[in-house]
Formats: structure tokens, C-alpha cells, sequence
């Protein structure tokens, strides 16, 4: 950062003497959380540069008007050049680096211009920046390390440390216009991965190979924005040509299987043998599409943003979920987002600062930016957040998973689309910068401990209320119908979204035309951009005056960069020069696609049995605080899960709204009482002994909760997102297939077809020449539906007397469970669900929801039957008192597991609690005939969940407030 | 009779309009939401409505300080036929960022349209942070024509800058003495609140004032968020219940602008349970 003063206006505003100052006070708890004590306060001030063309007067009443509180701020104007007069110790100043999305600056920008403040030149450049204000005497080092550990993410922002440099004014890079040619038909193999690594292309010699060849049947080298074009196509991302590839693959027993495309023969094909009615669109568009209620159909995507939350998780994870609304936006012609879910895998809270590998972010500081991106971005869109999770585990502590999705309404005429010749290229939204350049092709490569620095132009920042402006304009020109094909840009820029939109017919594309945040780009960056906010559509020429007037109503930049053609290429212009003339089937079909081997084998490690703890009550108080158990709620409450008022079951339910709901409920429609529900299941620490049984287990999780709270097996679709490790290696591939094949033998079982999904591959971290994958995760997503929605119904324990059921059988799966993991235990059996009957189980509690025979329900998950009765207890701040002689073990257990314990933590699938009122007894149980179902306890009025062990002794005995305290106390609080 | 209309301004980041214009339509007015574009173009069209609102959300991104962007907008632009809204007697309502809307703009401290400088503002909550839960409120001795004394109506909040704060003492016994303070965080049963039930640190955990005639209303909560029988966090541990009690809040608005564009009405007999 520069050294010497901004030559622009600087007005600082600081809160004004007796108003607290809460950013402040965060930014100290971070800086003690440090373990620096040398500081003693911590102010922050919000900084505006303003075009040193304004007088002192006009900057006045700028910073009194606009910039400043008259009651809470106090605001100081610096003169161009000059430097402030502090009075305090130290001082540390932040702003974006040149070029990175400013969207506070955008804002003062509109309406300094729209109020008629524009300086003599009409240039009215601004830029905002943080400065902090420290009291204390931290040494010159601690000062840097504070800087650069919590107050600024260099990878997109500058920091000075005791200096008012500022650098003021746009970035100063040189991209070449026009035609380029990239020279490899000489090249051996070597060269050409050499090209492949120095451009950042992520193609492998083979792609490489492909591509020479291709090039040389043409007689002319390829130019950059081709070569561009193909590695952004063929990438990892848009392509997913593992998990459509072809494999070989060797299980356990020997036997050799093999696929032509992974894909479409598990997970997909389990949709097409289904062939459920409800489905509408699935796996062709941005969103699978399923009916919901008259001509109103629900759509849903979730997607990853991994490596872009590792490396700035505050704009990856806030450019994530502003992707996905992205997605639900370009679903169909258009559909209106009413729901937004994420799910972190993170590493562990309390990992100590230095055993954090270099060029990772510590997890905390990971989680707290995660949750802070997908909070500003999904409640400045108006989206409520209504469900998620949060996993720990040392494996993501370097590479972090961040799954964002999405739900949307769309009429159902809307659900498909067509551009035809003809129709403009149109662009609306946002300006295309350097930001997110090779996203597609870095998501597709490991990560390294340079990431940080490499990839700084990977990273991409949000601007949701230029988001925001295009929903809401798009949504409007869909029911005039002004355009006829429509789909986001995501991964890949325009190059991806033209190069899908083109690829039945082909496009002749302008780059000229397209509007740039600044200058010095060159050609094929501006068309592989990942610029956000942006979308393109094809328009029929006499919609475009009106398509135009629409948008620039209200704010929203309309470009025309092309038009959709039927001569089968991709043609792009640049300056005069033609810079690419690409064929559209060698672009979408040319990938060579060869044979990858997968074998799988599972670890050798005995089964652990299950070993008596002891101190029941100890172990229970110790579950319910594991991170992955411990309430979310200081997550929760900074997600708006009630705008749009359709909420019905919120994340948090009972007494005193702290029970951990298992599902969202909404009432998408008004003047409708079906009611649409939202659930997730994860276990990826299951997946490391198998990855088979983990995939079933997630499935059913997923199908359970949305049970749980009233959902409709029956009318229930499931979406996949795998992250893997790097499936070059065959174990990684052999696990990936492995929960595949689960994938389409737990859809076939539940009748619940996939509807949409998505792989992040290659998420491993090299460290010191050693390569980690992480855990295999696989996230399942439900969206299910119920009729009406006043037979929803949450977990928390109602009333005194009624009786408690435990439906399902108990077995001794402990593999992998909370409770091995506080144990420290290797291996063990997975939980996994009795394909023959769970869906079975799960029709017949639906059935029992409907006939208002339940009164509470709590799904049995992470830490088992005993964390499932605490969550009920304190939730409903009821006692409970359960009778385990009343259960059974199913099945084969190692002779010297002890059954107590088996049947309080073991993790078996497809077992819920279901709160019964004692003259509703007989009728429950004649709906749940031929379900395993035991009468195990009841609910009391005396707030103690009280536990008897098989000879009737209390195992455990806990006032509810001590098990609340033990779940909300502690876990990954921030 | 014609049912009162009411308006609901929307611009870049609001995003409360969808349940603003359902709560007024189950209220018994006629709700149109239209950009702020087109009333600028024609400020004229707000003598058709009698009621004017300003939704919750983000306007344009609470970029530099919630509502101000807009707040500075609309003096700048729309004072003149917003001020000549409010003296022929038309009603105001800002939920949330709305509230934080008027606030800015001085129609609740009385700075609107004078050289005085504004005295009472709301920013950063206590904690630090966005909060999304639900409160209880209770209704206060005000002069706000809708609202009775000591009445308590659950209602969610979510905001990130809602500490309603006043320059000092002065101001806060004026506010008291012209009878603005119209709602107040309590706890479930009405006692006093501290935090989680008051979620800001607001002084006096005051949730909503009015303006000195009772007819300009901010508040940071959303009645419009408990309009079903499901809306409520705890329903499902009520007994059966026919309505959200933030659709009252709404009803009650709609009568008395009924009232005030024509006259005593047959609704107003009817309604008040």
C-alpha cells in the first residue's frame, strides 16, 4: 500500500463520546482471543476517499449528511494529501486492493450522483476504507499480527500499520485486446502441460494432447481466448468428467465393475427407473424442478464454494450463496428464491494457533467469515436461511467445505427454455472485472500453501444489492416474456454461460460491447471473468427497447454482447479482430474421456465394541457440547429465518425457541396450506470406515428429519453434493463409487428420486510434498412436501403424561459415532438402514402425523437416543424418564459390548422419538402395525430426564437446565 | 365503501413488500407496491393513497448506515410531496428499515423539513451483531390513533442496526411527554426486558415511536411476519388459533385510515376483538 497520504478528500467517522462502538469491541475480543494483552481498546472508524475535485464545503456536507450520525458519529474531513491528527497510540488502516468489488463505495457513488453532488469533471471516484484506532503498547510485531490475523484479509485487501498511506484509485494492469495465439502445435508433452500449469488452465496432458491435435487438423496454432474457452468448459467444475467418466472399478470381494458414466448410472438412473410424476426438471438445468401445488412447481440447488472459502471465507461463502440464487434465478425462465440453506464442514474451534498449517486460516477465523458472508449476502437478498449444519473435523481445517442452496417457486410454465437464432446475447447486472479470473479451473486443482497468494484473482466479492436489483427486474420481464433462454454466470463467466446456452445452435459474441469496471483487460479475460451478479439471456429483438427500459429503471445495466446463430461455432470479436471461432461440438464433446481405475478396500481395524463409560450422566453432558451436537444457535440468529413470513417450523424450536429443530417448514403459498419442507443428513466421519453405508445413512438422516416434522416420504426428492478427495487416485475414486452405488440403491429403496446435485473433486492440501484428502462428505439434501401444514409438528416435549415411543430398531452401529469419537475408538460398524423396511417405517409415522396422533417428534442422530431425549427434554422444558429394559438390540453385537451404553449411543438409522398422548395410544399403534415400535417412557412434569438401566437403577438423572446449559454453553461458540 | 389504499415503496434492497401487502390485504385495504422511480416521476399519485409504507430490508445494501442512502434520497427528491402526505393527514409506517428510513429522514423527531438537527437515532445493536428472534412488545400510553395501552403482541425482529438511541435526556422526556413512545420490548409476561428479550440495548427499550401526531409510525419489529396461526414460534404448543396477532396491528391501521378518508365505518363496529 502507498506510503504517503491519499491525494483525495478523507472523511473518517468514528462513534461520537458515549455511544458504544460494538465493531470496536468485536475487533478487541478478536485481538485478545490472540492472546495479545498489550492492547487495551480497539475503535473502529469507517473511512470514505472522495475526488479531491470537491471543495471543503461540499466534502462537509457529504461526511454531515451522508457519512455521519448527527447523534451516534463524529466525523473528520483531511484534506487531499494531508494526514489526520490522531490522538490516540496506534492506528491501522484497511482498504480492498485496486480493483476489488467496493459496493459500499458503489452506493455513496448512486446517490452522491442521483442528489446532484458530482465534482467539476463529472469523475466521481470513491472509495471507502477501515481504520482502526488502538489503544495499548503492542509492539510493532504484535501490531502486524494483529493486522494481518483479524482485521484485514490481504488476499483482497492492503493493510498499513501506523501510516496513513492510502492507495486511491483504480488497478493498473495491462491485459492485451485482440487476437493472441497460444503456440503449442510443436509442443511435446511436456511443453504442454508446462502451458497448461503457467496459464492456469488445470487441462491434463491428455486434454492438452487433444486439443494439439484438434488444432493441427486445422493448420493454425489456437488463440488465447480458445484455448481459454476450453479449459474453462472441460474444467473439473463445469464438466464434472470424473463423475461422468468412465471407471473401472474393484470392490472388496474381488469383482471388477465398469462404467460408462458414473453418473448417469447411479445416482441419475435411480431417478429415470423411478420415474416419479412430481418430477418436473431434473439434472438438465441449473435447478431440479418438481411439482409443488396448482401450477405452482418448487425448484432447488445446492452447490460448493470450497476452495474460495478457504481462501477468503467471508466473500467465498457470500459469492456462494449468491451464486446459487443465481442458479434458482436462471432455473427455467426465472423462479423467485424463497429459502436458502448452508452446510459447513469446518476444522475444529480450538485448534491451537500453531498447529494452524502454514497458509491456512485459522478454522475459527474460517467459520465466523463463513457465517458472516452468508449472512450479509442472504439477508440483503431477503432469502430466509432456514436450514443447515455444521461438521468439525481436523481433516477441513485446510480445506473447509461451504454448501450453499437455494429453493425457489416457479409457475410452472416457466420451467423450460429456449433461445433460438436470432435472440441477443443480453447481459444484465453487474460489470465485468479481474475478479474471479479462473475460478472454474483453480476449483478444480488442489490447494497448496501458496493458494492464498496465487489465487488472490480467483477470489471474488459480492455486491447482493445489485443482485437483488436484477431479481427483481428479472422476475418482471420473465411475466412479460421478453425473453425466451436465460441461465446465470457462475463458473466460467460468459464463456460458460454462452458457451451452454450456444451449444445446439452457436453465437457470435461482441466483447466490445461488454461494460468493464476498468480498463486493462484483455480479451479472453473479459469473457472467462467470474464477475458476479451477472446473467445472461437470449432476447428476441423487438423485446429489447422494452427489456432495456425495465431494467435501467431501476438501476440495472443492460448490454447486448452478441447474438445466438445457427452455424454451430462460438465466434468472438475483440477490436476488430476475430479472437476465437470455436466449434461448438469439439467445445462440448471433444474432451477425451479415459478409463479411470477405483478400487476399494476397506481399513483393517477390529470392531471396538462398545465399552461401559464411567459415568453415564458425565458422558451424556460431555455429547451434547461436542462441537457438532452443541447448539448453532449463535449461527442461527444472525440469519433472518423469518422474512417472506411463510415460516412454519423454524431451526430453533420449543419453549424457549433453543431446541435444534429437525427440519424447516415453510408455507410457500398464502392462500395454500401444503407446506413445503427442508432437511439435510451428513456423517462424514462414517465415510472413512464406509463409504457405502455412510451415503444409505445420510439418505435416510435426510428422509428422517423431513419425516420428523411432518414431511411426505412419499413426496420427497433428494439432492447429492459429494466433495472428495482428488479421484485420480484410485481409493478416492473407490470410495466415490462406493456412496454412488448407495446413492442409487437408498433412492430405488425410498422412492425418492435425485432431482440435482453437484461433486467438488481434487479437495485435498498439500503440506510439505504430502497430499491429504479430506473426509469423503457427502451432503443429502430433502426437499419434501406435506399436505397441510397445521399437522407440522416440532420436537420438543409437550406435556406431562404423554407417553414416549421409540420407533425403529436399535443396533450396535457405533462406528463412527459421537460417542467412539469421545472414546477415541478406530472402526466399528456403520449405521445403515434396513433398505427392506425403513421406508416402510417412515410411511407409516407420516401417516400418524397426518392422523394428529403425534405430539412431538425428534429425529435419533448425532450422539443417539440418549442426546435425542436430553434435546426433547430441555427443549420442551419437561422431564423425561425413559426405561431401557423396554428396548431391544437387534441383531449381532460383540459379546463384550455393554447394551447400556449400546442403546443410548448408538447412532442406528431410521429411529425416532415420538411424543404420544395416552388416549391416542391405541390409535398410534394401529397405524404403526408392523413397525418396530417400543413404549420406553413417558414425559413428567418434574424437568429431569431420568434414565433406568435394564435392572431399573437411574443410569442418569439431569435437571433439563443442566442439559440445556451443557448444548447451548459452550460448542464452537464465537 | 372503497377500501383505503396503501402504498408500499420498494427500491434497491427492500425486501419486505411480498407480506407488507399481504398483511394490508387480509387488513381490508388495497395494497400496490411501486418502485420509488415512479413516484418521483409523478409524486402526485400519493394523493390516491392513504397510507404510505416503508418496508423492511436492505436498502441499497444499508451500505454506510441503515436506510440513510435512502432516507438522504427521498429528502432530497420527495420531501415536498411526502411532508404535504403527512399534513393532509395520511399515515406512515416504517417496519424495520423502514423505521430506520424515517428516522433519517426526521419525520419522527420533527427535524423533517427544518434546519434542526435530528436528535434520536438507531445503529449498531449492542451485541455487534444481526439478530433474528422473536419478541414481545408491549404497547405504551401513546398518541399513535391504533395502538392501546398495554397491549402485548409477539412479533419477530431481525436487524442488525435497530439500538434506538436519543441525543440525551431531554429528548427522550419529550418523547415521553407528547406521547411518541408507542411500543417497548418486555418480556413474555411484560415485565422488563433486558437482553434477549430487548435484542438491541435500546434506551428505555423503546421499539417504536411515533411522530407528534400519533400518525407517523417506525418500529423495528414485523407485525407483518405473524399474520398466519403458524407464524408463531411456539404454536405448536398453543392451543388452535385462527390468526397471527400482528394481523390486528395491520387491521386496526386500515380502520383508522378508513376513518380518516371516510368517515366512521361499519368495519370499525365490527372488528375489535
Amino acid at each position: 500500500m502507498a506510503t504517503t497520504p491519499p491525494q483525495a478528500w478523507r472523511v473518517e467517522v468514528f462513534r461520537a463520546p458515549g455511544f458504544d462502538d460494538p465493531d470496536g469491541n468485536l475487533a478487541l475480543e478478536g485481538v485478545r482471543e490472540l492472546g495479545i494483552r498489550s492492547v487495551t481498546d480497539v475503535r473502529l472508524g469507517r473511512g470514505t476517499l472522495l475526488s479531491p475535485e470537491f471543495t471543503r464545503e461540499e466534502v462537509e456536507s457529504i461526511a454531515s449528511e451522508l457519512l455521519a450520525d448527527p447523534v451516534v458519529d463524529r466525523a473528520t474531513v483531511i484534506a487531499p494529501g494531508e494526514s489526520p491528527t490522531r490522538s490516540i497510540d496506534h492506528h491501522i488502516l484497511v482498504a480492498a486492493r485496486p480493483g476489488v468489488m467496493d459496493p459500499v463505495a458503489n452506493t455513496v457513488h448512486g446517490v452522491l450522483k442521483r442528489t446532484g453532488r458530482s465534482p467539476k469533471s463529472g469523475e466521481l471516484a470513491v472509495q471507502t476504507f477501515r481504520a482502526f484506532e488502538i489503544e495499548g503498547q503492542p509492539s510493532p510485531s504484535e501490531l502486524e499480527y494483529i493486522g494481518r490475523a483479524i482485521l484485514a484479509n490481504e488476499t483482497i485487501e492492503n493493510l498499513a500499520v501506523d501510516s496513513e498511506g492510502l492507495s486511491f484509485g483504480k488497478p493498473s494492469t495491462q491485459g492485451v485486446r485482440g487476437s493472441q495465439d497460444v503456440v503449442l502445435l510443436d509442443a511435446d508433452e511436456a511443453e504442454l502441460v508446462e502451458i497448461s500449469e503457467r496459464g492456469e488452465l488445470s487441462l491434463s496432458a491428455l486434454e492438452m494432447r487433444e486439443i494439439q491435435s484438434h488444432y493441427a487438423a486445422q493448420k493454425r496454432e489456437p488463440t488465447a481466448c480458445e484455448l481459454e474457452t476450453l479449459a474453462q468448459t472441460w474444467s473439473e467444475h463445469c464438466k464434472h468428467k470424473t463423475f461422468a467418466g468412465r471407471v473401472k472399478f474393484t470392490g472388496t470381494d474381488g469383482k471388477v465393475e465398469e462404467f460408462d458414466n458414473l453418473l448417469k448410472e447411479t445416482v441419475a438412473a435411480a431417478t429415470h427407473e423411478l420415474g416419479r410424476p412430481f418430477c418436473v426438471s431434473v439434472f438438465v438445468d441449473n435447478a431440479g424442478i418438481v411439482t409443488f401445488e396448482g401450477d405452482m412447481d418448487v425448484c432447488i440447488k445446492v452447490e460448493t464454494h470450497n476452495h474460495p472459502s478457504a481462501i477468503d471465507p467471508y466473500g467465498g461463502a457470500g459469492t456462494g450463496i449468491g451464486g446459487v440464487i443465481r442458479d434458482i434465478l436462471g432455473a427455467g425462465l426465472g423462479a423467485r428464491p424463497i429459502a436458502n440453506t448452508d452446510c459447513f464442514f469446518v476444522g475444529p474451534q480450538d485448534l491451537p494457533v500453531e498447529d494452524c498449517p502454514k497458509g491456512t486460516l485459522h478454522p475459527r477465523r474460517i467459520l465466523r467469515g463463513v457465517v458472516a458472508g452468508v449472512r450479509d449476502y442472504g439477508n440483503r437478498m431477503g432469502i430466509p436461511t432456514v436450514s443447515g449444519g455444521v461438521w468439525f473435523d481436523e481433516a477441513y481445517t485446510s480445506n473447509p467445505l461451504v454448501y450453499a442452496g437455494t429453493v425457489g417457486l416457479i409457475p410452472h410454465r416457466f420451467a423450460f427454455k429456449k433461445n433460438n437464432p436470432g435472440d441477443l446475447i443480453v447481459s444484465v447486472g453487474g460489470r465485468t472485472g479481474r475478479d474471479g479470473i479462473h475460478g472454474a479451473t483453480f476449483s478444480s486443482a488442489e490447494l497448496t500453501e501458496d493458494s492464498e497468494t496465487d489465487s488472490a484473482s480467483a477470489v471474488q466479492i459480492g455486491d447482493p444489492i445489485t443482485e437483488k436489483r436484477v431479481l427483481d427486474c428479472l422476475l418482471e420481464a420473465r411475466d412479460r416474456g421478453l425473453y425466451g433462454g436465460l441461465t446465470d454466470c457462475g463458473a466460467g463467466g460468459y464463456s460458460s454461460a454462452v458457451g451452454e446456452m450456444a451449444e445446439e445452435c452457436g453465437a457470435e459474441v461482441e466483447l466490445d460491447n461488454v461494460p468493464l469496471k476498468y480498463p486493462g483487460l484483455s480479451s479472453h479475460e473479459i469473457w472467462i471473468s467470474e464477475a458476479q451478479e451477472r446473467m445472461v439471456m437470449a432476447v428476441p429483438p423487438k423485446h429489447e427497447a422494452e427489456l432495456r427500459e425495465l431494467f435501467e429503471s431501476e438501476g440495472v445495466e443492460v448490454s447486448v454482447i452478441g447474438k445466438f446463430t445457427d452455424t454451430g461455432r462460438l465466434v468472438i470479436r475483440d477490436r476488430g479482430e476475430q479472437v476465437a471461432d470455436l466449434d461448438m461440438k469439439f467445445l462440448h464433446d471433444g474432451c477425451p474421456r479415459p478409463l479411470r481405475v477405483a478400487e476399494w478396500k476397506p481399513a483393517p481395524i477390529a470392531d471396538p465394541g462398545c465399552p461401559r463409560p464411567d459415568d453415564f450422566a458425565a458422558t451424556l453432558l460431555k455429547l451434547l457440547a461436542m462441537p457438532g451436537i452443541a447448539s448453532k444457535e449463535w449461527i442461527i440468529r444472525q440469519y433472518d429465518h423469518e422474512v417472506q413470513g411463510m415460516s412454519v417450523v423454524k431451526p430453533l424450536v420449543g419453549e424457549k425457541s433453543d431446541g435444534p429443530g429437525d427440519g424447516a417448514v415453510l408455507q410457500p403459498l398464502p392462500d395454500s396450506n401444503r407446506g413445503l419442507v427442508i432437511t439435510c443428513g451428513a456423517n462424514p466421519a462414517y465415510g472413512l470406515i464406509d463409504p457405502y453405508a455412510m451415503a444409505l445413512a445420510a439418505i435416510d438422516e435426510a428422509m428422517r428429519n423431513a419425516v420428523a416434522v411432518g414431511g411426505d416420504p412419499d413426496c420427497t426428492a433428494i439432492l447429492d453434493n459429494f466433495s472428495w478427495g482428488n479421484c485420480e487416485k484410485p481409493d478416492r475414486l473407490g470410495s466415490l463409487v462406493m456412496a454412488a452405488k448407495a446413492c442409487y440403491d437408498g433412492a430405488m429403496a425410498y422412492g425418492t428420486p435425485f432431482i440435482s446435485g453437484k461433486d467438488s473433486l481434487n479437495n485435498e492440501y498439500r503440506v510439505d510434498g504430502v497430499s491429504k484428502p479430506i473426509p469423503p462428505t457427502l451432503l443429502i439434501t430433502a426437499l419434501s412436501q406435506m399436505p397441510d401444514i397445521a399437522h407440522a409438528q416440532t420436537m420438543d416435549a409437550k406435556e406431562a403424561g404423554n407417553l414416549l415411543f421409540l420407533v425403529g430398531q436399535t443396533k450396535s452401529e457405533l462406528g463412527g459415532s459421537h460417542y467412539s469419537v469421545l472414546a477415541g475408538l478406530q472402526g466399528g460398524t456403520v449405521p445403515q438402514p434396513d433398505l427392506a423396511h425403513s421406508p416402510n417405517w417412515l410411511r407409516a409415522l407420516f401417516r400418524a402425523h397426518r392422523s394428529g396422533l403425534v405430539r412431538a417428534c425428534h429425529d435419533l442422530s448425532e450422539g443417539g437416543l440418549a442426546v435425542a431425549a436430553a434435546e426433547m427434554a430441555f427443549a420442551g422444558n419437561r422431564g423425561i424418564e425413559l426405561d431401557l429394559s423396554k428396548i431391544d438390540v437387534t441383531g449381532e453385537h460383540p459379546t463384550d459390548a455393554d447394551l447400556d451404553a449400546l442403546k443410548l449411543f448408538s447412532e442406528s438409522t431410521t429411529r425416532l422419538l415420538v411424543e404420544v398422548a395416552p388416549e391416542m395410544q391405541t390409535d398410534f399403534l394401529t397405524v404403526l402395525d408392523g413397525v418396530p415400535v417400543a413404549l420406553i417412557g413417558s414425559i413428567t412434569d418434574d424437568e429431569r430426564l431420568v434414565i433406568r438401566a435394564g435392572d431399573g437403577s437411574p443410569l442418569i438423572q439431569l435437571e433439563t437446565e443442566t442439559l440445556r446449559a451443557a448444548h447451548v454453553g459452550t460448542g464452537g461458540h464465537a | 365503501m372503497t377500501a383505503v389504499r396503501s402504498l408500499i415503496l420498494r427500491t434497491a434492497g427492500t425486501n419486505c413488500e411480498a407480506e407488507t401487502a399481504r398483511a394490508f390485504e387480509l387488513a381490508g385495504a388495497r395494497p400496490d407496491t411501486f418502485h420509488l422511480h415512479r413516484i418521483l416521476a409523478e409524486p402526485a399519485q400519493l394523493d390516491e393513497f392513504g397510507i404510505l409504507v416503508f418496508p423492511g430490508g436492505f436498502s441499497y445494501g444499508d451500505d454506510v448506515a441503515a436506510g440513510r442512502v435512502w432516507a438522504t434520497e427521498i429528502r432530497h427528491a420527495l420531501s415536498e410531496a411526502l411532508g404535504a402526505f403527512v399534513a393532509r393527514g395520511g399515515l406512515v409506517l416504517g417496519v424495520c428499515n423502514g423505521f430506520q428510513v424515517l428516522v433519517e429522514t426526521g419525520l419522527l423527531d420533527g427535524s423533517f423539513g427544518t434546519e434542526k438537527t435530528r436528535d434520536v437515532a438507531l445503529y449498531a445493536n449492542a451485541s455487534g451483531k444481526y439478530e433474528c428472534r422473536w419478541v414481545s412488545l408491549e404497547s405504551q400510553k401513546t398518541v399513535c390513533p391504533w395502538l392501546q395501552e398495554n397491549e402485548i403482541w409477539p412479533c419477530p425482529i431481525a436487524h442488525a442496526e435497530g439500538r434506538f438511541v436519543v441525543k440525551d435526556q431531554a429528548v427522550l422526556d419529550r418523547l415521553y411527554a407528547n406521547g411518541q413512545v408507542a411500543l417497548r420490548y418486555v418480556t413474555e409476561s411484560g415485565g422488563e426486558a433486558s437482553y434477549p428479550d430487548c435484542p438491541n440495548g435500546a434506551v428505555d427499550q423503546i421499539a417504536g415511536i411515533s411522530d407528534t401526531t400519533g400518525r407517523v409510525l417506525g418500529l423495528m419489529p414485523h407485525p407483518e411476519r405473524n399474520l398466519t396461526p403458524w407464524n408463531h414460534p411456539r404454536w405448536t404448543r398453543l392451543g388452535e388459533r385462527s390468526e397471527g396477532e400482528g394481523l390486528l396491528f395491520y387491521r386496526r391501521m386500515v380502520e383508522v385510515a378508513q376513518t380518516a378518508v371516510s368517515g366512521p365505518t361499519e368495519a370499525q363496529a365490527t372488528t375489535a376483538h
